[in-house]
Order: C-alpha cells, then structure tokens, then sequence
C-alpha cells in the first residue's frame, strides 16, 4: 500500500473482477470517474487514464487483483465437493465436530487448493475438525480417497482425529489435543535453519487453541526466531466447545495480541470467503515476520440451522437434519 | 554427572550435522562449552518446556536430531502432554535430558525434585529411560540414548563409582555389579541409579549378597545372571530414589513373577515429603531409608 492513499475494496463491473483499489487526489472520487476509467495493467500498478487518452491527475489508482474468477470459481467448486463429502461422512459415522468443520473448510481448502505448493506443510492443530482436513487432503490427491471411506469405523487409519501414526505423508502430526499444533509447526519451520530446504508451513489453530498456553509459549519462539515461512490461520468462529469464546475467555482484542506477540497480522473480515481469505494472505505475504490470518468464520458455516450454534460442535446429524443440510448446499451451488 | 554429559555432547555435536541443542533456559555453569561448540545449533528456548518439546518434534520429523535440556522436573512434568502425544506416540527421535533426578535438587524443594519420573515415562509407548550409575558412566549412557532411534529420556545425578570397587563394567541396561562369596547369596539387590553406591562399600567388604544395577527403563530383557541370583538368594531388594509406584521395584517384581520366579521382595524408595520438612539430597534419602547407614541397617535386618 502506498503511504496515504485510502483504499476500498469494490468488484469493478464491468472487469467482472474483485479488485482493491486505492485512490489518491483532491476529490472524492465518484462512480461518475470510474465509469470512464481505462484500466492499464502494470503488474500490480496501472494507471488511470480517461477516455481522452490523459492522466488524470486528480487520480492515481493501483488496482490489485486479489483472486481471478475462474480461480475464485475453482476454490467454490472444490469447497462445495468438500462440504458433501463432510455431511456424508459425518452422517454415516453419526458423529459430531460438524460444525468445526464446516468453519474452517474454506481455510483449508485455500490452503489444499491453490495456496500450498508440493512441499508445503499444513498442521490442523484443530484435531477435531479432522473430517474437513481428511477430505480436502483427499480431493486434492494428497490422500487416497478409498481411505476416507473408513472414516471412524474400527480398524481405520482416519479416526475422529488425525492419526500419529505418520502413515499419511500429508498429515505431519496427529492432532485433537490443543494446543500442540503451533509448537509443531514452528518445529518444522524452524528445520529450515539447519537443513537448508525452503517451504512454507501453515498452522490452522481455533478459538480453543487460543485458550492454550503453549500456543503462546509457540508464538513467542516464532516471533523470536522470525520464523518467516510460518503462517498462523486462526479459524475463529466464537464458539468453543461449550460454549461462545467472549463468555469464557475472551481473545478480543485478538488482532492487538498477535501483532504484541510480533507477528505480521492480517484480518479476513469473512473467513468462510475465499476473496476475502486470499486478500489477507496477500496482504502479508511479503513478512519477515511470521504471520498471522484472523480468520473471522461461522462455525457450522453455510448450513443455516449449525450456523453460529454451540451444540453443533457435537451434535451428529438425523435424517432430517442431513437431508436440509444437502439441500442447502445445492441451492448455495445454484446461486 | 552434568560436567561429563556437557564434555560428551560437546564433542558429538562437533560431528553430528543434524544435532540440535534445545535447553529450556538452563544450564549455568554447564553448558557454554556445548553453546561455543554448536552456535546456532544450541538453542534457548526460554522457559518454555512445553513448547520446548513440540519443537523438537517438528524438527525430528523433518530429519533432525534434537535433545531437550532442562533440570529433571521440568524436563518431564510440565510438558507431559507434549511427551506423550508429540514424542510417543509418533515415535519422534528426541532425548530428554533432565538434571538432578531422585532428590538431587535437594534443598531446592519439592518442585525441582523427580521421584515420579520413570514411572511417568516408563508408561509411554516406543520411550526408554536411560539411568547412569555414576558419573564415570555417563559417556556410555549417552552413547545408549544415541543409539536409541526413538524418543528417550536421560536421568542425571550425582554418584562416583569407589576406587577400591575395581573396574565398572561398560553401560549396559542390567549389570552385574559384584557377586556373593557364599554358594546361596543372602540377597539379590538390584538399584537405580546412584544411589545404588550407598550400599556398596559394605556389600563389597562382605560380598555376601549380587548387587545388579538397572540402567534402562522399561526392563528389556532381563539378565539370565539377575533371575539365577534371585531363583538362588529367594530375596530380592530393591533400591531407587523414585517413589514406590511405576519404579523399579514394582516393574522387576513383575516381570520376576512373570517369569515364575519364587522370591520375597523389600523395596526401599523415595517416600516423598512425609512430614512437610525438606533439606539436602542426602536428607531426603536419610529420610527415606536410603542412606548408606540406612540402608546397612535394613540389610542387617533382612538377612538375620
């Protein structure tokens, strides 16, 4: 961002392409200017030419394309697949954790589905939403998919919560106890010292990883160490296990304690949108720091009855519930 | 026995690439040579146990070889969890190392005393604790816990093998360390760690009874020489600076019946703080029985 210019984001219509712009000048700026605008790409930067072939002066306009349609296209789709594989398997297994699934899906399938190169590591130290790991891992061909069809029945490799075994290349760590899965990934962020190799490593932690205290513990040695290929995703929903996080122990001013704790923070103001996800990663990707995305999500996200419930932490799905929950989703794939 | 574990693991760290030095803010006095030796590659974690050893998982998993440094209370309790799950259970190559185990920490108090540490640890899966007899014995120990491909734990204290005891026998997880004069030894003693040395002295002087060290918990394999002694002696003593349950002790009594073994057992370990008074190391094995002039008396005792 250029010092002292205001920014807004706005969809420019007729780009048909979700930009930030940010403006500088001695006017306000009106639709009435834009409507004229020529848009010429320089990387990052274009300027803003009218339609007489002049500066205009008053303006100065860096657009930066956050996320391209068809990629933003690419992201829902899978998001969509992913969501009906979640209930499926949910509903076959009469199990809970749907909720804190469905909340941090989008972050996952960000990460699964564009964000992450091969060598990339992910931790979901959120254990409990192992569902939305298992089948975003499997839909972007990092886990057979046979496996996810053993989903919590005995004898299987994908229990409620990632294994330890380490029998699942893109599952680094086993997880479900919380608290554990930033140290883990500082751990393998910090390898990079000594070994030489280059990758990044993404942590997805929850309101209740927050509680813990060595997740604290973990962000002091990031910041101290500038663990500069760490990212931290937060899937902050509100909702902990019994209960809304502000009533029992509060993270707010969350953004405040991250960036004293010495990490490059960013806000996704709509967690569950990929648009919005994708602009705060952009936003400080360039960090030195570790960073950190809050991502501000609704547990149960996307299914009208779990959203922003406490019991649908827990509660498995009856038919009825499973049959709605399957409709919604199509009609949100119709929109 | 910190002086020689600093020596020891100067020099691998010398020649071993992939070694990591993780202390959790300890080590005064102790540890600078290992720092100058390592650089970058010894690390102060701040007092951050748990933490401490979640990074060392992430760093094993990805090739490295770290070992985690701290007094032995810290070392094991504070991050059991991060034990349990990050190490265990997913068989990380880590060493723990903590300083002062049994009462070693002596009049520091309770909170930097480890008598629970090998029962603890000993229910872990894929975990083995390594317990040198004395400081001469450290190398070998240290070489053991090297070899251990898994996650692992060192017990260090404080113990000098006597002169006159003639030569110790290298690190092994059971040895013999001396053998009855009499055809029918009057007691099969088998201790943990350094405070084993309380009763040699006499033992030597009278060579009446087998004394056997046990340096690596949970047991292997027990030693053909140790069940022969107690199917001869019929009375098996126990020694060790760790509480009655999940010690020594209670594991070898086991794994004894298991093997069908007639025997008596007498188990002398740390009671802990029985009357809310603390003090020196020596104290505290004082008032647990297990003092050398304690423990010549329980002897006298159990063999009339």
């Amino acid at each position: 961002m250029v010092p002292g210019f205001r920014s807004l984001d706005c969809r420019i219509a007729w780009m048909k392409l979700p930009c930030r712009v940010c403006r500088v000048g001695r006017k306000t700026p009106t639709l009435e200017d834009q409507k004229f605008a020529i848009f010429a790409f320089c990387r990052k930067i274009l300027s803003l030419v009218d339609t007489s072939g002049e500066i205009n002066l008053y303006h100065l306009v860096i657009v930066t394309p956050t996320l391209d349609l068809t990629n933003l296209r690419r992201l829902a789709q899978a998001r969509r697949r992913c969501a009906t594989k979640i209930l499926e398997l949910y509903k076959r297994a009469n199990a809970g954790h749907i909720g804190s699934s469905l909340s941090c899906l989008e972050i996952l399938v960000d990460l699964c589905f564009g964000r992450m190169e091969k060598e990339d590591v992910l931790v979901l130290s959120k254990g409990h939403a192992a569902a939305a790991l298992y089948t975003t891992l499997s839909l972007s061909d990092r886990l057979p998919e046979k496996e996810l069809s053993t989903f919590y029945q005995d004898g299987t490799v994908l229990a409620a919560h990632p294994p330890c075994s380490g029998a699942i290349r893109a599952i680094p760590f086993g997880t479900g106890s919380l608290g554990h899965g930033l140290g883990l990934a500082c751990g393998i962020a910090f390898s990079c010292r000594f070994t030489g190799k280059s990758f990044k490593v993404f942590a997805v932690l929850s309101d209740g990883d927050c509680n813990e205290g060595s997740t604290w513990e973990a962000a002091l040695f990031a910041s101290q160490q500038k663990l500069s290929a760490l990212t931290v995703v937060i899937d902050l929903n509100g909702v902990q296990g019994i209960g809304y996080t502000k009533n029992i122990l509060n993270l707010e001013p969350i953004v405040d304690k991250w960036t004293s704790f010495g990490f490059a923070v960013a806000v996704a103001e709509d967690g569950n949108d990929f648009h919005s996800l994708s602009r705060a990663h952009n936003a400080v990707k360039n960090s030195a720091a570790p960073r950190c995305i809050i991502a501000r999500t609704v547990k149960g996200h996307g299914i009208s009855y779990m959203e922003n419930t406490v019991e649908w932490h827990y509660l498995p799905m009856k038919d009825e519930h499973y049959a709605q929950a399957l409709s919604e989703l199509a009609d949100a794939g119709l929109d | 026995m910190r002086k020689e574990f600093s020596s020891w693991i100067e020099n691998f760290g010398r020649n071993e690439s992939r070694f990591i030095f993780l202390t959790g803010d300890l080590g005064f006095a102790a540890l600078e040579n290992v720092q100058a030796a390592l650089q970058e590659r010894f690390v102060n974690m701040g007092v951050c146990e748990q933490n401490m050893i979640s990074v060392a998982a992430g760093l094993a998993q990805q090739g490295l070889m770290p070992l985690c440094y701290s007094i032995a209370p810290f070392a094991v309790f504070r991050p059991y969890e991060q034990i349990r799950v990050d190490l265990a259970l997913h068989e990380m190559n880590v060493k723990i190392v903590g300083n002062g185990g049994g009462y070693g920490y002596g009049i520091m108090g309770a909170t930097h005393h480890a008598i629970e540490d090998i029962a603890v640890l000993s229910a872990l899966p894929h975990f083995s604790c390594f317990i040198p007899l004395c400081n001469s014995d450290v190398a070998g120990a240290c070489a053991a816990l090297f070899r251990h491909v898994g996650p692992c734990y060192l017990r260090l204290g404080f113990g000098v093998w006597p002169a006159d005891a003639g030569e110790l026998e290298e690190f092994k997880p059971i040895r013999k360390l001396t053998g009855s004069r009499l055809a029918r030894p009057k007691a099969t003693i088998v201790g943990l760690g350094p405070v084993l040395l309380n009763v040699l002295p006499w033992i030597l002087e009278r060579a009446e009874t087998d004394v056997f060290a046990v340096s690596q918990m949970p047991l292997v394999d027990l030693s053909d020489e140790l069940v022969a002694s107690l199917r001869a002696s019929g009375l098996l003593w126990v020694i060790e600076e760790h509480r009655v349950r999940g010690g020594l002790g209670e594991h070898l009594a086991a794994r004894m019946a298991q093997q069908g073994v007639p025997f008596r057992l007498h188990h002398t370990y740390a009671v802990g703080y029985p009357d809310g008074l603390y003090g020196s190391q020596s104290y505290h094995q004082s008032r647990s029985g297990l003092d050398p002039v304690s423990l010549q008396e329980t002897f006298q005792r159990l063999s009339c």
